[in-house]
């Protein structure tokens, strides 16, 4: 009975911290490049209706997946527009974003409200799966729990490895540094919102099609932001952020584990523990973040002239 | 003299400049908006001949326009307030939200006392809840320990799982069957209404709130201070103005103001505290304020126009089964033309 | 010396709101000679180099490279016509390593960075040229020499052939930069074209080969070093009628004077990139002013900033007039009668928005308050405006204006009048000459003088050696926090005094 509980909090934080370190990678790399994105939540949800919605269409999830990345991707390219070309203040323009995800996944569901759709299918990983313990825990997921930690490594590989990674982070720090050193600091962060975009239509992909089989209105509840709080507990290091979003993962687990065994405590408030988390995540690791923060973050680069 | 009628001269020609380019920004947001609604099959004229129907084509209509307008205008003060010193409040939403919870406390355990007494009573602690829900955010700031733009959207989904748990747990009306909504406030504590309308009492709160606020910025030795430190923190700071201080009091004052805002909804428009308080009146507010940069007046129109506007939502639903939540689209459509237009002014840091 | 130049200006011209920064300039640069562009601030030097190097489009003219026209439109045009500019604020980004600074630079490098053979370039540029570096250490831990040395690397990496420097010795001790002069004459000798920016006429003798003097937006003159004599450049650069600031001598040199200020032991926590002061003990008397040198970043700033206030002591006291001050605020300080000249007064002191008179007011906003602050007093903030401009000599800007349409000079006018509005007593002045123009110098340097004479503590922290000997009664130098020599501009020397400030252990250094 213990072991069954440890078993499904630890299987469920993986599965519930999924999205999280997606959404998570999306926000590191925007930021990294100087980029703070508030619309992610609005983001997410485009992505979360999309994939829904391709999936019921196509009966195929893969499909349902890229879908929901393009869109996000595409979506995101507003915010890009906005935040490059118009030079409009970014936290303003993310919050616009996230509105008009809010408004148009609404839309866009509206017809998919009530259908359910069969999950992601979880994957067993021959002999690993079979182990006592471990077996449930770690190797019965779906696709995108396996790619989640890959995809940390591949940004954290492109991040700190490649000519790209180190134009991106000199865009971040100082962008008329990286364009007196013969970057094209608007075209880097073109590239890096549209990256963004993928893996946060990604993560809403994996809230809708794997969490919760259908779409409803609004369905992320502030995930978005809980990534935004993650960044800083991680440092804007990617492989941080695996850490993070586990905790968090854990949090929402613990929650529904705890709301699960019927604990006497209102689910209100058991509701409540991820965002209380973030708040406390922001304000133990917000005042060391000093030494952490890219240095351009929330400006933008307006030319030299 | 002369100069000063130049002066004021130059000065209304900005405000017509001023009107017509708001105009001419809405009315690109409302030809995107058409577009989106094209694309999903909908007749975006009818709508929007719907929408003008129900709002603006009868004395009824137009009342309820201007009740929606009350909550408006201090959702945006909440905003507009602590952005003068480039405080982010996005949490109006959830401010209101316990401004709601701490009148409906009052209304509820003072039951029996007259409204002389009991309508200053929830007023004083509207204001109190939500400033003091602010100030958390405003004093995580002001320690360098968050980002109040982050801290206070999150406090909203905290203040409205607050209010979820009082309502459904502890204050839960007995009387109603399954409702999750407290008991229905004492009519002493029910602000009065306009004759043949519902527009209440708090018309009269905005309305100073917002005089108030022109007349500090304005004309007072604060207001210099706050404008000083929007312009220039580090100057005032060594100009020997506490920048902190100034954080705390906005963000109080700023939280106050959608307190406000709640206690007048949870008394006049629900009689009774329900989740359903608010269908995000704070993220509303938080729209009209940035794209009137805080101005009063700008307040004023703004607040008129998206209250038409979120009217048209609930419209679109029943008459064109469009969700509610599918008018957030306008309302970034318009943020983002004005965001899109005021380009290369300095940023929020 | 190459017939045909490297590089050449035709009629270039370039106009702001306001002000035509260059105006027809023509220029030739040569491979293998040290070139220097001379004049003072906003003569169009550092616009004419930006123009060069893609920042700005010229509104007229041309530029060749090699007899041919060059079109450059941003930077990267500029290095591929091999041009490198090192800047005045270095572009170098000081949470990144000097390896990935330099590899940012570099645009033949392969996709997936290979940190080894990165770091063994610099190493064979870097000992070529004596440039000394660590490859791994984080640019942000660099002395300023240390970091111009890298940027120099990354621009012969990028095999650069014409190297522009502005203000190269701007903060560099006297030694340092004759170290400078060393490396860019062996760079001459590999043929080179070099370009020095600078408004010091001592070291464009040092080290150039020939000379341009620009004054107002235009050519003022090109002289060959060997026919150019310090008076031929200063009448090139002023004009003819030259008001030369008066040397005055301190009126009573060191008198003994009560202690009007004083830090005992103090010491501050590092913020961010900063560092912290370390036990300093300081004294300032009425009647005094006490000069502090230093290279900048050595903790002058958080001097300026304990003493007025903004920063607290993590260890030590404060005492102003024998109390203790320690934990006093920023406005109880100024409420005592301190006054903040800042070191970049546009970003430290001014509020752009704000009109002219609502500045003034800013100088302390409860003694212009009425009824309790619900209304303020502008017919008085106007009139002690105008008193106190009046008594610098300045002209009076319109009162109703935003500052920020102001002139930069005008600007800083304001704000030392507004400073020096109601007679402080204790004057913290960062470079409070920088930026003006002579006549306005001059005024400024009086009115510290008086104040002095008045009975005012003045702390002056400056970076312009001889300002600080002209004009202090007690001098301490700075250097990594730390207080690391005192005495009196007669016992110490210009030369001691760059020795003491980078650190360096000759035998000049011992204090005299």
């Amino acid at each position: 009975m213990n072991e069954l509980l440890v078993v499904s909090l630890l299987s469920g934080a993986i599965l519930s911290g999924t999205p999280l370190l997606y959404a998570t990678l999306s926000e590191v790399i925007g930021e990294r490049a100087g980029i703070i994105n508030l619309g992610l939540e609005g983001v997410m949800l485009v992505g979360a209706v999309v994939g829904f919605a391709v999936t019921v269409k196509t009966g195929n999830h893969a499909l349902g997946i890229m879908g929901a990345a393009l869109a996000g991707a595409l979506f995101n390219m507003i915010f890009a527009f906005m935040v490059l070309t118009r030079r409009a203040n970014q936290l303003a323009s993310g919050l616009a974003l996230m509105f008009c995800g809010v408004g148009l996944s609404a839309l866009i569901g509206a017809p998919f409200i009530g259908s359910r759709i069969e999950g992601l299918a979880a994957i067993r990983i021959p002999l690993l799966s079979d182990l006592p313990f471990f077996g449930r825990a770690f190797f019965q997921h779906d696709i995108l729990v396996y790619l989640a930690i890959p995809a940390a490594v591949a940004l954290w590989w492109f991040l700190f490895r490649t000519r790209w990674g180190l134009g991106l982070r000199a865009v971040g720090e100082n962008p008329t540094a990286a364009y007196a050193a013969g970057r094209q600091p608007l075209l880097l962060q073109y590239q890096v919102l549209f990256i963004a975009g993928l893996l946060g239509g990604i993560a809403g992909a994996h809230l809708s099609l794997a969490l919760a089989h259908t779409w409803a209105e609004w369905m992320t509840a502030g995930r978005g932001f809980f990534a935004v709080a993650l960044v800083i507990f991680s440092k804007w290091h990617p492989l941080r952020a695996i850490a993070g979003a586990l905790l968090f993962g854990g949090a929402i687990s613990l929650q529904l584990q705890m709301q699960a065994l019927g604990v006497p405590v209102s689910s209100f408030i058991l509701d409540m523990l991820p965002y209380v988390l973030s708040l406390a995540v922001l304000a133990l690791w917000g005042g060391a973040r000093r030494s952490a923060v890219p240095g351009s973050l929330g400006r933008v680069f307006q030319g030299t002239e | 003299m002369g100069k000063a009628a130049g002066i004021a001269e130059a000065f209304r020609h900005r405000r017509v400049a001023a009107i017509v380019r708001f105009g001419g920004l809405f009315g690109l947001a409302l030809v995107m908006f058409a577009l989106v609604l094209l694309v999903f099959g909908q007749n975006p004229l009818r709508a929007y001949v719907d929408i003008f129907r129900a709002t603006l084509g009868s004395a009824y209509g137009f009342s309820e326009v201007l009740v929606k307008m009350i909550p408006l205008v201090l959702t945006a003060l909440a905003v507009a307030i602590p952005s003068r010193i480039w405080l982010i409040n996005v949490g109006g939403e959830g401010q209101l939200f316990i401004g709601a919870l701490f009148a409906t406390w009052g209304a509820v355990t003072f039951n029996g006392q007259s409204a002389w007494l009991l309508l200053p009573l929830i007023a004083v602690l509207g204001f109190t809840g939500g400033g003091l829900w602010a100030l958390i955010s405003g004093f995580m700031r002001a320690r360098g320990w968050a980002s109040e733009t982050i801290s206070t959207l999150l406090m909203n989904y905290v203040a409205i799982l607050l209010v979820s748990f009082f309502v459904f747990g502890p204050w839960k009306d007995p009387e109603s069957a399954n409702y999750p909504q407290s008991a229905p406030f004492p009519d002493a504590a029910i602000l009065p209404f306009f004759p043949g309308s519902r527009v209440h009492l708090g018309a009269l709160l905005a309305i100073a709130g917002l005089l108030i606020f022109h007349f500090v910025m304005s004309r007072t030795r604060w207001g210099l201070e706050m404008r000083a430190i929007g312009v220039n923190a580090e100057a005032a700071r060594r100009n020997g103005i506490s920048t902190h201080r100034y954080m705390l009091l906005v963000m109080f004052i700023g939280g106050g103001m959608a307190g406000l805002a709640g206690m007048g909804e949870v008394s006049a428009i629900h009689g009774q505290l329900r989740p359903s308080l608010s269908p995000g009146l704070g993220y509303a507010g938080f729209l009209i304020s940035w794209i009137t940069m805080g101005n009063p007046l700008g307040i004023v129109a703004a607040a008129f126009l998206i209250s038409i506007i979120t009217a048209g939502g609930d419209i679109l639903q029943m008459t064109h089964r469009i969700p509610a939540a599918a008018i957030h689209i306008l309302m970034a459509l318009v943020l983002f033309v004005v965001l899109a237009r005021r380009s290369g002014r300095k940023g929020g840091k | 010396m190459n017939p045909t130049p490297f590089l050449s200006f035709r009629g270039i011209t370039k106009s702001f709101p306001a002000v035509l920064a260059n105006d027809h300039i023509d220029l030739d640069l040569y491979g293998g000679e040290i070139h220097a562009l001379l004049g003072e601030n906003g003569a169009g030097k550092s616009t004419l180099m930006k123009i060069l190097y893609g920042f700005y489009q010229a509104d007229a003219g041309e530029i060749r490279v090699n007899g041919q026209p060059a079109d450059i439109r941003s930077p990267r045009d500029a290095r591929s016509h091999r041009i490198g500019m090192v800047f005045q604020d270095f572009v170098l980004i000081p949470a990144l390593t000097v390896a990935e600074n330099i590899a940012l630079f570099l645009n033949d490098l392969p996709f997936v960075l290979d940190r080894a053979s990165i770091c063994k370039r610099i190493e064979g540029i870097s000992e070529r040229y004596s440039l000394p570096v660590d490859p791994g250490a984080p640019v942000w831990q660099l002395s300023v020499g240390e970091r111009q040395k890298v940027e120099l690397l990354k621009l012969l990496l990028a095999d650069t052939r014409i190297l522009i420097l502005d203000e190269p010795t701007r903060s560099l001790a006297p030694h340092e930069a004759a170290g400078l002069f060393r490396i860019l004459g062996n760079l001459r000798q590999d043929g080179f074209a070099i370009t020095i920016i600078t408004h010091k006429i001592r070291e464009v003798l040092e080290c150039a080969d020939r000379i341009t003097v620009m004054r107002r937006g235009r050519i003022a003159g090109t002289l060959p070093r060997a026919d150019a004599t310090e008076g031929d450049l200063v009448a090139l650069m002023f004009g003819k009628a030259v008001a030369e600031s008066p040397r005055r001598q301190s009126a009573s040199p060191a008198r003994d004077s009560a202690p009007l200020f004083e830090l005992r032991g103090v010491s501050t926590e590092p913020e961010g990139t900063g560092l912290g002061l370390k036990a300093i003990n300081l004294t300032i008397g009425s009647g005094q002013i006490v000069g502090v040198a230093g290279v900048s970043g050595n903790g002058q700033r958080e001097l300026g900033d304990v003493v007025l206030g903004m920063e607290r002591c993590s260890q030590g006291t404060k005492y102003l007039d024998g109390v203790d001050a320690t934990r006093w605020s920023v406005a109880r300080m100024r409420g005592s009668g301190t006054a903040f000249i800042p070191e970049d007064p546009l970003g430290m002191a001014a509020f752009p928005w704000l009109s002219v008179q609502e500045n003034m007011a800013m100088a302390d906003t409860a003694r212009y308050a009425r009824q309790g602050g619900l209304s303020m007093d502008w017919t008085r903030v106007r009139s002690d405006l105008q008193a106190s401009l009046q008594r610098l000599g300045f002209s009076i800007p319109p009162v109703y204006v935003p500052l920020g349409t102001l002139s930069g000079g005008n600007i800083q006018r304001m704000i030392l009048a507004r400073e020096m509005a109601h007679d402080p007593r204790l004057i913290i002045a960062f470079y409070p000459t920088r930026g003006l123009d002579v006549q306005s110098a001059v005024a400024a340097r009086e009115v510290l003088l008086a104040s002095r004479d008045a009975g005012a503590g003045i702390l002056l922290i400056s970076e312009d050696l001889d300002e600080l000997f002209a004009l202090s009664d007690r001098l301490v130098v700075m250097r990594r926090g730390e207080i690391a020599a005192e005495g009196t501009p007669q016992n110490l020397t210009v030369r001691q005094v760059g020795y003491l400030m980078t650190g360096s252990t000759g035998e000049e250094a011992k204090r005299g």
